[in-house]
């Protein structure tokens, strides 16, 4: 247990983290390269008022059509999102843990805002769960990757929530918390959760062909 | 106002079980199925995939978070009851994702139905980039798929025959470079009973405009012509037309995926208009021509944009409007709606001088909506309508929601729609019928014709 504790609390987090920055970073510039070789319409349409000006349009909540007219998968999303990636980085514990290693520190959340948080990306997760098994347009493309990728997302949040409130069992809740942490860290670039780091250049040149080009808005 | 509309729009019965995809039966898709072997289309993709796609193809499909958001995007999810597979990423699943996940080893069957899919169930008019929240290019993956379909041989055989008269004499309905001429003398003649000094110049060096019109024009909608000239004549312009192959921009090539006959055609057209030394090309009311001049065909040719300035009618009108060149004599009275073709409108973003136009002929505009940006596809472009009678109830059945959308027109007022495309035109004519809808079609230059002083 202890040296398992000691694996998942020291070099899997040098893992994690050097497979999610390097691996983001190798994606992107790989894509450049070949976006370069293979897409020059890429690197010519591409323009930078209208890339942000779509950027703006999707990352605002409800400002573009789709989402004003589905609410409710529009306010779980960014709920989701925001709390997805606000409550690890200013959550207490994750604080102490950057101050006890290397002596650096921010502004971290109260315990009630990062329970509170914490919960809705659980929930938001059983939301998509259950909206890939109703609903037929989503279901008809879900895949079992679909599945564990959602597995992936919500674990070091149960987990994490679950040790946080030193529930029975809570040093394995702990240790299963850093062990899907990292995965879901490692996971990003090479998974389907790529959008994370793909969705400005997406969204960007379609803004910019749909602006620069169509002279057309595209939210 | 619009937003209360769209959102109250729902699926009306979404079902558990939707009925199964019967193939549509089509010469050319099946004979060209029968003759494909496993390893022809591995080599094919193979080839596709590595020399003519690369990180947009890979990140769009890597991207894809299967979310279903786009489904509403598109008419033929509509108008199917929400059925998934007719959504935008479900077509793509059930086509170019599979050919990615499997490297090109996929059977004859499954070609044949991508390219049934690809060429039928999409009208490639982008209308999904705009409700998938990572703009991923839906309409280019389709493309893509076409483009696989080309290079193997399974394309539809009417659209292939369009795609072969583009090849043999450069225009889209096998009209020779004689009938051409013919056709707008007997043009200019008719016109000279009503206006005697009228003349349709050829071949004028140096006139400010190249006139450019499409394969049907001659062939079986020649009042437009004459429209086109009387509205030419009296605004005073300094226009003609070329005696000679290139007078056609229209590009069926474009939407088989034939990007070869695409590049030939916008090449012949561009050099046409080079060396009658034209200020300006200017074109008939049509949208996939204007698709094929301004953004697809160009590029192929590696010009980021046109290498001569393209000016679609309805810029066109708009500005002899402001120009004061025409004037009304007594506005179009009959109340008209306006039906926003893609490639204009989240092709060009015409809308609002479209909508100035028919403000400036029609004294009673009633909206249909959605529109602009978010109007519903008319279900005949993207080449579908040229896949021609095999596939005409798919096309129709599949945009019930177009129907909805005029009826909704018709029950505020609307007698009239004015479509200022061929495509949607030859679409909306369709449906106006299928769905009993007793509605009058016209373009913006048939109105502008009546009512103009002259």
């Amino acid at each position: 247990m202890h040296t398992l504790y000691n694996l998942v609390s020291g070099p899997l987090v040098w893992v994690a983290f050097i497979l999610f920055i390097g691996g983001s970073l190798y994606r992107i510039i790989t894509m450049a390269i070949l976006a370069k070789e293979k897409d020059g319409a890429v690197y010519a349409y591409m323009d930078t008022y209208h890339a942000f000006r779509s950027i703006y349009h999707w990352i605002i909540p409800f400002g573009s059509r789709n989402m004003k007219r589905k609410p409710v998968i529009t306010s779980v999303a960014f709920l989701f999102h925001l709390c997805l990636i606000l409550v690890p980085i200013f959550i207490l514990g994750h604080v102490m843990l950057w101050k006890d290693s290397f002596d650096i520190a921010w502004w971290y959340m109260p315990d009630l805002a990062a329970d509170i948080m914490t919960v809705l990306v659980i929930g938001a997760c059983v939301f998509f769960l259950i909206r890939r098994l109703t609903q037929p347009e989503v279901k008809y493309l879900t895949t079992a990757s679909d599945f564990v990728l959602l597995g992936i997302v919500a674990a070091p949040f149960i987990t994490g929530f679950w040790a946080a409130h030193q529930w029975p069992g809570m040093r394995t809740a702990l240790i299963l918390h850093m062990l899907s942490g990292e995965i879901m860290l490692a996971a990003i670039p090479f998974t389907r959760l790529s959008h994370m780091i793909f969705f400005p250049f997406t969204r960007g040149y379609m803004g910019s062909e749909f602006g620069a080009v169509k002279h057309a808005r595209d939210w | 106002m619009t937003e209360t509309v769209i959102r109250s729009r729902k699926i009306k019965e979404k079902k558990r079980v939707y009925p199964p995809r019967r193939p549509v039966p089509d010469l050319g898709l099946d004979k060209g199925a029968e003759k494909l072997t496993p390893e022809r289309i591995e080599s094919t993709i193979r080839s596709v995939l590595d020399n003519e796609t690369g990180a947009r193809l890979k990140v769009y499909v890597d991207t894809c978070a299967h979310c279903g958001l786009c489904s509403e995007a598109c008419h033929f999810y509509w108008s199917h009851d929400g059925d998934p597979s007719y959504s935008p990423a479900g077509k793509v699943k059930q086509t170019i994702s599979e050919i990615v996940k499997k490297k090109g080893k996929v059977d004859a069957d499954f070609i044949r139905g991508a390219a049934e899919i690809a060429y039928t169930e999409c009208n490639l008019c982008r209308r999904c980039s705009m409700y998938c929240p990572f703009g991923i290019d839906i309409a280019y993956m389709m493309l893509t798929v076409r483009r696989i379909a080309h290079l193997l041989g399974v394309v539809p055989q009417y659209i292939q025959d369009t795609a072969h008269s583009h090849s043999a004499t450069m225009n889209q309905m096998w009209v020779k470079d004689d009938e051409w001429i013919d056709s707008l003398l007997w043009q200019e003649e008719e016109a000279a009973e009503e206006i005697p000094e009228l003349r349709i110049p050829l071949e004028k060096e140096g006139a400010d405009i190249l006139y450019s019109v499409i394969g049907p024009e001659p062939k079986f909608r020649a009042q437009l012509i004459y429209q086109a000239a009387v509205i030419m004549h009296e605004a005073g312009v300094d226009w003609t037309m070329p005696a000679t192959p290139g007078w056609d921009n229209s590009d069926m090539c474009m939407y088989t995926g034939d990007n070869e006959m695409m590049g030939r055609l916008k090449k012949v057209h561009f050099e046409t208009a080079m060396r009658l030394k034209n200020k300006r090309i200017v074109m008939g009311e049509c949208g996939h021509a204007f698709r094929s001049i301004f953004d697809m065909g160009n590029r192929w040719l590696a010009w980021k944009m046109p290498p001569i300035p393209v000016t679609h009618a309805i810029e066109f009108y708009a500005e002899l409007f402001r120009d004061k060149k025409i004037k009304v004599k007594k506005k179009f009275e009959k109340p008209v709606t306006l039906h926003d073709p893609c490639n204009i409108v989240r092709g060009r973003g015409l809308h609002e001088m479209a909508r100035y136009v028919v403000n400036e002929i029609c004294t009673d505009f009633i909206e249909m909506h959605p529109n602009r940006e978010h109007n519903f596809c008319c279900s005949a472009g993207g080449g579908v309508i040229n896949t021609g009678p095999p596939f005409r109830n798919k096309r129709v059945e599949g945009n019930r929601i177009k129907a909805e959308q005029l009826f909704a027109a018709k029950s505020k007022g609307a007698q009239v729609v004015i479509a200022p495309c061929h495509n949607c035109h030859g679409g909306l004519e369709d449906i106006i019928h299928h769905y009993n809808l007793k509605m009058e079609l016209k373009f913006l230059g048939d109105i502008i014709y009546e009512v103009m002083e002259r």
